[in-house]
């Protein structure tokens, strides 16, 4: 798609040449995903993980699409339909249960390798800003779908963490509270709120979907990054899609599916909170409540305000808490170092290695229960992040020194050696010269 | 261009020289009533989002008091909301109204925040205004945290005995609701004094 020297499709038989001309979808698979999409020869296995947020959206759909057969959408009926129907009734239920809630996990688990490797290689630069913000928007619809899942099985958690998060729309001065009342249909969540919640986990995975295509056509206008950063120059550059990334993605895949598998069989209950496996009270809220865990950063940062300075401390969180996220839409135009890859910029990536750091910290500050020290942490961390972003980035970008930066792709992975260029058994490389380094 | 536009309009022209031609009335006319036509027919997509009648009709609630002792209280439901009828004691009530107003994020005094001549009778919503958990306190041996009210475990917002703020994120006093007493041992939330 990207690059002259991308093979064209070539229909096989009579029948693909027939449906070529009418209907030509096997070309565009073949070109997207095919041999006619060429990539960078150098990939790590951090560029495995796009394929996998693409597995993990498949396994939350399909055991979604079946769960929903036997989920029933009310307040007296869904705790009952998912631990007793679901875990303990329908044949194989328990399992496609646990691997829908441990789906969820691992999903948001690949998706945050997959963003960090993106802040890490500079993979929201030019060309590609619109790749990474139409990635923000899966990971925004990602939230959501998750939170409104986590709310079906109207445990204990479920019902507090919808009446906190909807509580996070009250925040907004005067349009809040009829905002949150009209949102839940009702005072508190109840039963307006549990159907549309369910309607619109079912739609949101599917308008994910939609937003991927786009992620990937987007992507594939300029092509696959690469961890260098350098462009891709000539055809020695790229290896074709098929059969040598989906051989190292399929191999990478399965062996991080058998993690989720073992988490699936062995330890299906810890990632999540076992107060869910009490009923929904509406009198009593649980002693500690704590979201799931991917959303503990964020949840750091919204307890991180407890003092009010010209707004009120709780309108603080929620736009603290937005804004943490939002801030990444403008990342491509934050960080202006034409140096994408963090190998080439010695100060980016110890302040990279940092915000991991921070992150982590916030993360456990978030699941943590509240204690003044843990809250004093947590506000140093979040006033971490916001610093890295909107103070440290600009500066660092302004003032590194980055280090050379090799001349092409192929020199970077050859180090100069020219017999590693060669095929078998010849000494010479394959055509024309391999550039030397140094 | 609007010569060429007239020429081709030929006869029909009725506006001045470059003035306004009946194309371009109907097409702004087309368009508003397109647009508004499709505002009404999205209105009951919006609509259909906010309380319906049902849950609105669950307006007011009894509540029989009479059993509460001072230093107790109870939590009932209002509106699917829980609420908290607290009978103060005097020590609560003395400490309520140590508070000056000025130390208040939320500046209200308790008489403010009770009926006249029921003083000791704190009727409250159950909602952290930060939000929406259910503090404690309510209840026997729950921690009513260091203000003696309620203290709510979500995110350590900390109420007085009158249910104001005092420490922590929450903005906002525990709402008080409409009630009125329907007799002295009877209120009825959600019911407006005449």
């Amino acid at each position: 798609m990207s690059f002259s020297w991308a093979k064209p499709y070539e229909p096989k038989s009579a029948f693909m040449r027939w449906l070529d001309q009418r209907l030509p979808l096997p070309r565009m698979v073949y070109g997207a995903v095919g041999g006619g999409y060429p990539v960078p020869r150098n990939l790590n296995y951090w560029w495995n993980f796009g394929f996998l947020a693409g597995i993990f959206l498949t396994i939350q759909i399909l055991t979604g699409i079946v769960l929903a057969m036997h989920y029933a959408a009310t307040t007296d009926g869904a705790f009952t339909s998912v631990n007793q129907l679901i875990m303990r009734d329908v044949n194989a239920g328990w399992l496609l249960r646990y691997a829908h809630m441990n789906g969820a996990s691992f999903f948001f688990i690949v998706i945050y390798i997959h963003i960090f490797r993106g802040l890490y290689y500079g993979s929201y630069k030019a060309p590609r800003e619109l790749v990474w913000m139409l990635g923000m928007v899966i990971y925004l619809l990602m939230m959501a779908t998750a939170f409104m899942g986590y709310v079906l099985p109207w445990g204990q958690m479920s019902y507090w963490g919808a009446q906190v998060i909807t509580g996070f729309f009250s925040a907004f001065p005067l349009i809040g509270e009829p905002l949150r009342v009209w949102l839940l249909g009702g005072y508190a969540p109840d039963q307006a709120a549990l159907t549309r919640f369910f309607s619109l986990h079912y739609l949101l995975p599917f308008v994910i979907a939609g937003v991927v295509i786009l992620h990937i056509w987007a992507l594939h206008i300029p092509g696959s990054g690469n961890p260098t950063g350098v462009d891709v120059k000539d055809e020695r550059d790229t290896l074709p899609f098929h059969p040598f990334y989906t051989a190292k993605d399929g191999w990478s895949s399965l062996a991080f599916i058998l993690l989720y598998v073992l988490v699936t069989y062995f330890a299906p209950n810890y990632l999540g909170h076992p107060d869910n496996y009490i009923p929904a009270n509406p009198l009593a809220t649980p002693a500690h409540i704590v979201p799931e865990w991917y959303f503990w950063p964020f949840y750091a940062i919204l307890r991180s305000f407890t003092v009010d300075f010209i707004l009120p401390a709780k309108l603080w969180g929620v736009l603290a808490m937005f804004m943490s996220i939002l801030l990444m839409f403008f990342l491509p135009w934050i960080d202006r170092s034409p140096v994408r890859s963090g190998s080439y910029r010695p100060v980016f990536k110890r302040f990279f290695w940092l915000l991991v750091v921070d992150v982590v910290i916030l993360g456990y500050v978030g699941g943590a229960p509240i204690s003044p020290w843990r809250t004093a942490l947590g506000q140093a961390a979040a006033a971490y992040y916001f610093l890295h972003f909107l103070v440290i980035l600009p500066l660092v970008s302004a003032f590194e020194t980055p280090l050379p930066l090799p001349k092409s792709i192929t020199d970077s992975v050859l180090h100069g050696e020219e017999a590693e260029a060669a095929p078998a058994g010849q000494k010479g490389p394959r055509r024309g010269s391999v550039a030397t380094a140094g | 261009m609007a010569t060429q536009a007239r020429s081709a309009e030929g006869s029909h022209i009725t506006g001045e020289e470059g003035g306004v031609r009946r194309r371009d009335f109907l097409n702004v006319a087309a368009v508003s009533f397109a647009g508004v036509g499709s505002v009404v027919a999205l209105m009951p997509l919006f609509v259909q989002m906010a309380p319906s009648k049902d849950v609105l009709a669950l307006a007011t609630t009894e509540v029989d008091i009479s059993k509460i002792q001072p230093g107790q209280g109870i939590k009932t439901s209002w509106r699917k909301q829980p609420v908290f009828v607290r009978n103060l004691t005097p020590k609560e009530i003395a400490e309520a109204n140590a508070v000056p107003l000025s130390a208040l994020r939320d500046p209200q005094s308790l008489g403010e925040r009770t009926k006249p001549g029921h003083s000791n009778w704190l009727i409250t919503l159950g909602v952290c205004t930060h939000l929406g958990c259910v503090p404690l306190g309510i209840g026997e041996g729950e921690n009513k945290g260091p203000y003696g009210g309620y203290f709510c475990p979500c995110h350590g917002s900390m109420y007085d005995t009158a249910g104001r703020i005092r420490q922590g994120p929450a903005p906002l006093n525990l709402q008080v609701p409409d009630y009125k007493f329907t007799s002295p041992t009877t209120v009825e939330i959600g019911a407006k004094e005449k």
